[in-house]
């Protein structure tokens, strides 16, 4: 391949990644959808998801927390809220993380409390099955 | 001329001092580096954002309807302005400026016969504010438990802002904070937040095509809108850690020459003083063994 796709992963706090691609496999609300280059320009929010950048080797396997994408003819943005390499997501923690929110959801006391940590909850074991699909 | 003494009493404290502002300054020479490395890091999400959202914001213009965050109530007479400054002094005038400003809008708001509220983030600010509106302060926003910025720290601030935008408490919203040129210079900035303002330059040329837009172009806005929201309030929060870094910095500096020039002062006066002493005691002396 000739040519190759522009893309950038930024996350609020920094730029992640800035480079040449071959294909980016973006996590979509609607479906998971590719991007080579020469893509129409589409806009998409993000889901929970994984999102996998092809290059010549191995595909490299990004979780991916909320936001969305962009892509233009200069190539592919990827803003997501957060973004994380596949290998370095700590399972035991996430665990650890949802058995606390648990528990936070049974103590909550008022209508604002639970909501936020059934949110917290629901967010923890939609990433819990993301991995577990890719398991 | 027994003021010797005092005059070397005087010289250790501006040392003391002068070493004290020296310190001062380095440590903020190095926090600088690292909150100028954080907020030269979050432009790029910040700039793509606002890309993407101009060019979306651009094809829904002239339509009835649009999501009140971009579109505004459609009334400007409730005003809240966030004032963002520090929570610690001696950062020469960042807080002054910050407060000067913020303070001509909202007298001006005020003779324009308009309903002025006002958030602060950082004590500073808030404390100087209170004097002349502290009527019209709603709400305060501690920051003193944050030691590195991240995300989330800003979150509580978004939440408000929306909460009671959608109450419907305030028509437009407009954030007060210094935008970080340099060490030297500090731009103070005022921002409005809600109804969101882009830049058309800011449009991406498509060629052309037209953006395809998955979920709906409305459903995106809905969604980008209240993020766009926190993205701006926590680039302006960094923005202003690194001026008040680089003010503190420059502050200092200047502190700690000064405070070495008053040592030299000081120091050729006790040198002359001493030596009129000495010369004075000389006489006594020489008159006194003449007298004899």
């Amino acid at each position: 391949m000739a040519e190759k796709l522009h893309f950038e992963l930024v996350s609020p706090e920094k730029l992640l990644m800035s480079t040449d691609v071959d294909m980016v496999v973006v996590p979509g609300v609607e479906g998971d959808f590719g991007v080579l280059i020469n893509h129409a320009p589409v806009v998409s929010t993000l889901r929970i998801g994984i999102l996998e950048v092809h290059n010549d080797d191995e595909p490299e396997r990004l979780l991916v927390c909320g936001g969305f994408a962009e892509v233009n003819p200069h190539g592919l943005t990827v803003l997501a809220e957060e973004a994380m390499p596949l290998a370095e997501v700590d399972r035991e923690a996430l665990e650890a993380q949802l058995k606390d929110v648990e528990e936070d959801v049974a103590d909550a006391r008022d209508d604002k409390n639970l909501a936020e940590a059934t949110r917290v909850r629901d967010r923890l074991v939609e990433i819990l099955g993301v991995l577990d699909l890719m398991a | 001329m027994a003021n010797l003494k005092d005059l070397r009493n005087r010289i250790t404290s501006v040392q003391s001092t002068q070493k004290i502002t020296k310190a001062m300054k380095m440590v903020a020479a190095s926090k600088l580096r690292r909150a100028q490395e954080a907020a030269e890091a979050a432009r790029p999400y910040a700039e793509r954002m606002e890309n993407v959202l101009a060019s979306l914001a651009s094809s829904m213009i002239g339509q009835v309807g649009g999501p009140k965050l971009l579109a505004g109530t459609g009334n400007t007479q409730v005003q809240l302005i966030v004032v963002a400054t520090s929570e610690r002094g001696l950062c020469g005038g960042f807080n002054t400026n910050i407060v000067k400003g913020a303070r001509k809008m909202i007298s001006r708001l005020i003779a324009q016969g308009k309903d002025v509220k006002i958030v602060t983030i950082g004590k500073k600010g808030a404390a100087s504010l209170k004097r002349n509106f502290g009527s019209r302060m709603i709400k305060h926003f501690d920051m003193s438990h944050v030691k590195r910025l991240a995300y989330h720290d800003a979150a509580p601030i978004t939440d408000y802002l929306l909460a009671s935008f959608e109450a419907g408490e305030f028509d437009v919203c407009t954030l007060f904070y210094a935008k970080f040129q340099s060490a030297l210079t500090q731009i103070v900035t005022a921002q409005q937040m809600i109804p969101a303002s882009f830049d058309a330059d800011n449009t991406v040329d498509l060629g052309g095509a037209a953006y395809d837009y998955e979920p709906d172009e409305t459903e995106i806005l809905e969604a980008l809108l209240p993020r766009n929201l926190g993205v701006q309030i926590f680039r302006a929060l960094l923005e202003n850690a690194a001026s008040e870094q680089g003010s503190r910095m420059t502050a200092m500096d200047s502190a700690t020459r000064n405070a070495g020039d008053m040592i030299d002062a000081l120091r050729t006066t006790y040198n002359r003083t001493r030596q009129a002493v000495i010369t004075n005691e000389l006489i006594e002396i020489i008159s006194g063994a003449e007298a004899l």
